[in-house]
């Protein structure tokens, strides 16, 4: 008979989840150059990354986080942190949640959405640092698009059902309406469908 | 330590459960052969069922042998869409099924399955403590309405159901009675007789007893239908070769059930109520769900604000504790407990509950171990969470 078997997760993830590295401590987020924060506790996840950075060089030399959530939402966070250490701005906001699934060695499907707040509070935080630095031109909004003009759904909304398991034009509407009333959004949606699925799942 | 507190979602074998079968694993005979080697299987099957219809207060040609639990309350809110209306009389004029928002998901798809296939559904709210709302009932009720199922005892919460008034508001109304007594059976005192019911649901592998084997109780003279075809077995009511293996299980499971019952339930109450209070005393801010007393001795569920369910449950695994959440994030779904939900829990405290269900071989060595792990591992959590920084949820609270 077989023993009992490993987690879902990998071996990565399950590391960064017994011992998380670079947790803030302590309640003052103030004493950092930014503060970025996603998400709500009646979602189920919630995740704030706070950094500090050399002004001369506009580069990251620390970051630390908290984080309401499941173990991949832990570790995930975890691993951005170590991961964004001596990056500069700049490349730091490129990140995407599938380089920060690739470096905890894969995510399970269904986990995928715990891992985007990370990356998107990173953002936030960055941005922080630019308002607080007076470079508010510096500033970089998250594009929304309005695709579905009926059901006022967006690519972001478009993403974020991707992430919760949408692979066909049918999930989609399913989950989101998007496409229910005039019908006219349908081609421009399915294309992104094919955009998201390829950027987080490769296929 | 290993600690297993998950006994609602399955249970190891009984001892007695595993001898008995192991000493049946050459009775291969097929029960409805007329030869030495079916006769066999045939008295062995029919002893089981005299003697698990005695532990309900059926009769034996009352119990039909199924899969599941789950297969059981499929069979009976599948008999309420017959088109036909040959097999039960009336159901075509009697539509409606009432149910809760707090059943089994096999009850609560199955029933969203019959919406879309002509049944009207309709699911009856519960209180803050997971009770039945019986005014409500009343108003739904009327002489659309074929069938009640309201589960007796809940699998998440443990909060027990007033059957016995249930089923006689449903009766005067001309509704049938199915109640889903998995977590009941073999925990609580469960008389087919006094509860006045007309189905009955029960699990092997809840009670000591093997997977994979169900019993379904059939009042006498109640319209049925099998949900599976194709056999005369089980008096033509469930198709498909006996378990027999399964069945002699589930025999020997209620066998022991009926000697080990009664003294475990105040055994298992004591150890809850230490749990209850050792929670309480060393973890701050904790809500406890569930009814405060009409509520399974064995089962406590407890929210953590602020700590996310998944992770609590697989630190405790790292300490070799066993336990189940409410939390979306363990469940492969965006929602939480839609139990914790319909008790007005909000969608934090639904994701931050553990279930701790003890058992027969819980001891108290194991909740005191239990008490020493689980207020770090909340603290340890929380520590990490965005709760508790300067402006977050429960900044304020400590």
């Amino acid at each position: 008979m077989l023993q009992a078997g490993e987690w879902v997760y990998s071996e990565k993830l399950k590391e960064h989840f017994m011992s998380p590295k670079n947790i803030m401590q302590g309640e003052n987020t103030d004493e950092f150059d930014g503060v970025g924060m996603e998400g709500n506790l009646q979602c189920g996840d919630q995740m704030m990354v706070v950094i500090n950075v050399d002004k001369e060089i506009q580069v990251i030399t620390d970051c630390q986080w908290k984080t309401y959530g499941c173990a991949s939402a832990i570790a995930s966070t975890s691993i951005l942190s170590e991961m964004v250490k001596g990056m500069t701005l700049d490349q730091a906001f490129h990140i995407s949640p599938k380089d920060v699934a690739k470096e905890l060695g894969g995510l399970p499907d269904n986990k995928i959405h715990c891992s985007v707040l990370g990356d998107k509070a990173l953002r936030a935080a960055i941005n922080n640092y630019y308002v607080r630095n007076g470079m508010e031109d510096k500033v970089k909004q998250e594009q929304v698009k309005t695709i579905c003009q009926c059901m006022s759904i967006t690519d972001h909304d478009i993403e974020d059902a991707v992430l919760e398991g949408a692979r066909t034009y049918f999930e989609l509407q399913e989950r989101t309406k998007i496409g229910t009333v005039c019908g006219q959004c349908k081609d421009e949606a399915e294309s992104l469908l094919e955009k998201f699925k390829h950027i987080h799942f490769g296929v | 330590m290993k600690v297993y507190f998950d006994h609602n979602a399955t249970t190891p074998l009984h001892p007695e459960v595993k001898k008995e079968m192991a000493e049946a694993m050459d009775m291969f005979g097929n029960p409805s052969s007329m030869h030495a080697w079916g006769r066999e299987a045939r008295a062995n099957v029919e002893d089981a069922r005299r003697r698990i219809a005695a532990f309900v207060g059926a009769q034996d040609d009352e119990i039909v042998f199924v899969g599941s639990g789950s297969e059981a309350n499929n069979t009976v809110l599948s008999l309420f869409v017959c088109a036909s209306n040959m097999c039960i009389p009336g159901t075509k004029m009697r539509s409606t099924i009432i149910t809760t928002k707090i059943e089994h998901p096999c009850v609560l798809e199955t029933s969203e399955c019959l919406a879309h296939r002509g049944a009207r559904v309709k699911f009856l709210d519960v209180d803050r403590y997971g009770k039945v709302d019986l005014d409500q009932l009343a108003d739904m009720l009327g002489d659309d309405v074929g069938l009640v199922s309201v589960m007796m005892a809940n699998n998440e919460i443990g909060t027990i159901q007033d059957i016995e008034t249930i089923a006689k508001m449903a009766h005067e109304s001309g509704a049938m009675m199915h109640t889903d007594a998995v977590q009941a059976v073999g925990k609580l005192p469960v008389d087919v007789q006094r509860l006045g019911v007309d189905f009955l649901t029960i699990s092997g592998h809840k009670i000591y007893g093997p997977k994979g084997v169900g019993a379904l109780y059939v009042k006498k003279g109640t319209p049925y239908c099998p949900l599976i075809r194709g056999g005369h077995q089980e008096r033509g009511r469930r198709a498909g070769t006996e378990n027999t293996l399964g069945i002699l299980g589930l025999g020997k499971a209620v066998d022991m059930r009926a000697i080990e019952m009664e003294a475990e339930k105040q055994l298992l109450g004591d150890m809850k109520a230490v749990l209850k209070k050792g929670i309480e005393e060393q973890i701050d801010d904790i809500c406890f769900n569930g009814h405060p007393t009409e509520s399974l001795s064995n089962t406590l569920n407890v929210s953590f604000p602020g700590a996310e369910g998944e992770a609590i449950l697989l630190y405790l695994d790292l300490e070799g504790i066993a336990v189940s959440t409410g939390s979306a994030c363990a469940s492969g779904s965006l929602d939480p407990s839609h139990v914790l939900l319909a008790t007005g829990v909000d969608a934090e405290r639904a994701h931050g509950s553990i279930r701790i269900s003890l058992g027969r071989g819980s001891t108290m060595q194991e909740v005191e171990y239990m008490l020493d792990v689980l207020p770090r591992t909340i603290q340890r959590i929380r520590n990490m969470s965005t709760a508790y920084i300067k402006g977050g949820a429960h900044a304020a609270s400590r």
